[in-house]
């Protein structure tokens, strides 16, 4: 619960964004960045985006959780997909 | 990426040796500890220097009372509770929300506060409770899915709050009068929380009680560093705050999360799992939102004295004890058939030391093993 996780904007549209955490879609909160934009990092947080990032600092730990989670690391720090933000994971 | 490990570990190790004593760090965050052990930095810390985990795990430092309170209220008829699935499994007094949820009560995972307003939205005739746990990195979220309950009248929603603030749990282990606490030098702050509260926030802690402070990320070479810059503070004799997560952290945090936390929450006396109440370390909600409020709602209290008395995960969570120094750690208590928080979090130490840490070297000979001077 502690951990927050980079993705980078796609869309945004009002208060909300789909982003791209680790090659998955998620839909997520831009209301605690209101200046992030499109194409932007951001740190995210319980459906959260929390700070915005540089993408240097986002792609090392982007690599850095693909090498502790493996192949698929999106499915440990981020249970919910933008289809399914409710579920009965993680 | 990992190229700087070897120069931070000479760095640590040197200056460990220069502090010629025993030294204690706290961190207090659960990606910490559990990155800790996953990268294999508990095997490679110097001998004088002890690294323990304090009250940083969400699920942990909620009081038992709090989960017979979102049993009591996710057991009755038209509820649907929406949780963080760390929370499914924690013992309450009479069972635990998966218990509840295999003998049919309506119990959801989310992994945020507004996934669980919108379980509400699609439900509108269930009565909602998100149970609200964590420190200052869930707060906003819980806080901003209040204030959009509010707006759109989403009235089937309300929240069961167990918001905690770390500073005042900190500053509560450096004031206690128990003889049992460990004699702390220095604190590797969390680098999430710090995102939102920002780094000074730790100054109280070095201006009072003349503690380092270091805020670190939780990759393995970002904690090495952060272990350093403690060791060398403490080798020379110093006590300041440092950041050295400054790409992610800035000094005053995020300053709209806090607006936004400000305006809808109120800070009061919270008690903590075996910790008692801690002065003004938690979260309710601010009286023109407090029709959110599950307790109100359901006219639940929540006890503050309730925890077992014979679980130890409340001597974990103040570093007074390791996982494995507690009787029941890895024979009646495991993650399969856990008994306290701290081994049924994903970031409790108890699970971390049961995962990784085994087979470390044996904590009763601590007293008496020579110090690699």
């Amino acid at each position: 619960m502690c951990l927050a996780v980079p993705g980078r904007i796609l869309e945004r549209g009002g208060e909300d964004a789909v982003v791209d955490l680790l090659g998955n879609r998620l839909k997520i909160s831009t209301v605690l960045t209101p200046e992030a934009k499109e194409g932007d990092w951001v740190l995210i947080h319980a459906g959260f985006a929390i700070t915005q990032i540089d993408e240097s600092d986002a792609l090392e730990t982007w690599e850095y959780l693909r090498e502790v989670y493996g192949s698929s690391p999106a499915g440990a720090v981020a249970p919910d997909s933008e289809d399914a933000m409710t579920g009965e994971g993680p | 990426m990992n190229s700087g490990i070897p120069a931070l570990r000479a760095e640590l190790d040197e200056r460990c040796e220069r502090i010629g004593r025993r030294v204690t760090f706290m961190e207090v965050c659960g990606t910490h500890t559990m990155s800790v052990f996953r990268s294999g930095i508990r095997a490679m810390l110097p001998k004088n220097l002890r690294l323990v985990s304090g009250p940083g795990c969400p699920v942990c430092v909620t009081p038992r009372g709090y989960i017979d309170a979102a049993c009591d209220i996710a057991g009755r008829d038209g509820v649907m509770a929406a949780t963080f699935g760390d929370m499914m499994r924690v013992p309450g007094r009479s069972g635990s929300l998966e218990t509840l949820r295999s003998a049919g009560a309506r119990i959801r995972v989310v992994s945020s506060a507004r996934a669980a307003l919108q379980l509400a939205r699609e439900h509108p005739g269930c009565d909602v409770v998100f149970l609200a746990v964590g420190f200052e990195t869930t707060a906003p979220g819980t806080a901003a899915s209040v204030l959009e309950a509010d707006r759109d009248g989403v009235d089937n929603f309300s929240v069961l709050m167990s918001q905690k603030l770390i500073v005042p749990a900190m500053l509560a282990l450096l004031e206690t009068a128990d003889p049992q606490a460990p004699e702390l030098d220095g604190f590797l702050c969390p680098g999430h929380v710090s995102v939102i509260i920002g780094a000074d926030a730790y100054k109280p802690i070095v201006q009072r009680h003349a503690k380092p402070c270091v805020v670190a990320g939780f990759e393995p070479e970002q904690i090495l560093r952060g272990l350093a810059h403690l060791a060398g503070q403490v080798a020379a004799g110093a006590a300041a705050l440092e950041n050295v997560y400054s790409g992610v952290v800035s000094l005053q945090g995020n300053r709209v999360a806090q607006k936004l936390v400000d305006q809808v929450f109120v800070v009061v006396d919270a008690a903590w799992r075996q910790l008692g109440v801690i002065p003004l370390s938690g979260q309710l909600l601010a009286p023109p939102y407090r029709r959110f409020d599950a307790t109100r709602r359901f006219a639940v209290a929540i006890s503050e004295d309730d925890d077992d008395p014979e679980c130890r995960c409340g001597y974990v969570i103040q570093g007074k004890v390791e996982p494995r120094e507690c009787p029941r750690f890895g024979a009646e208590c495991t993650p399969d058939s856990p008994v306290g928080p701290c081994m049924v979090s994903s970031e409790g130490t108890c699970a971390a030391w049961y995962k990784y840490g085994r087979n470390l070297p044996d904590p009763s000979a601590r007293g008496t093993q020579e110090v690699g001077l």
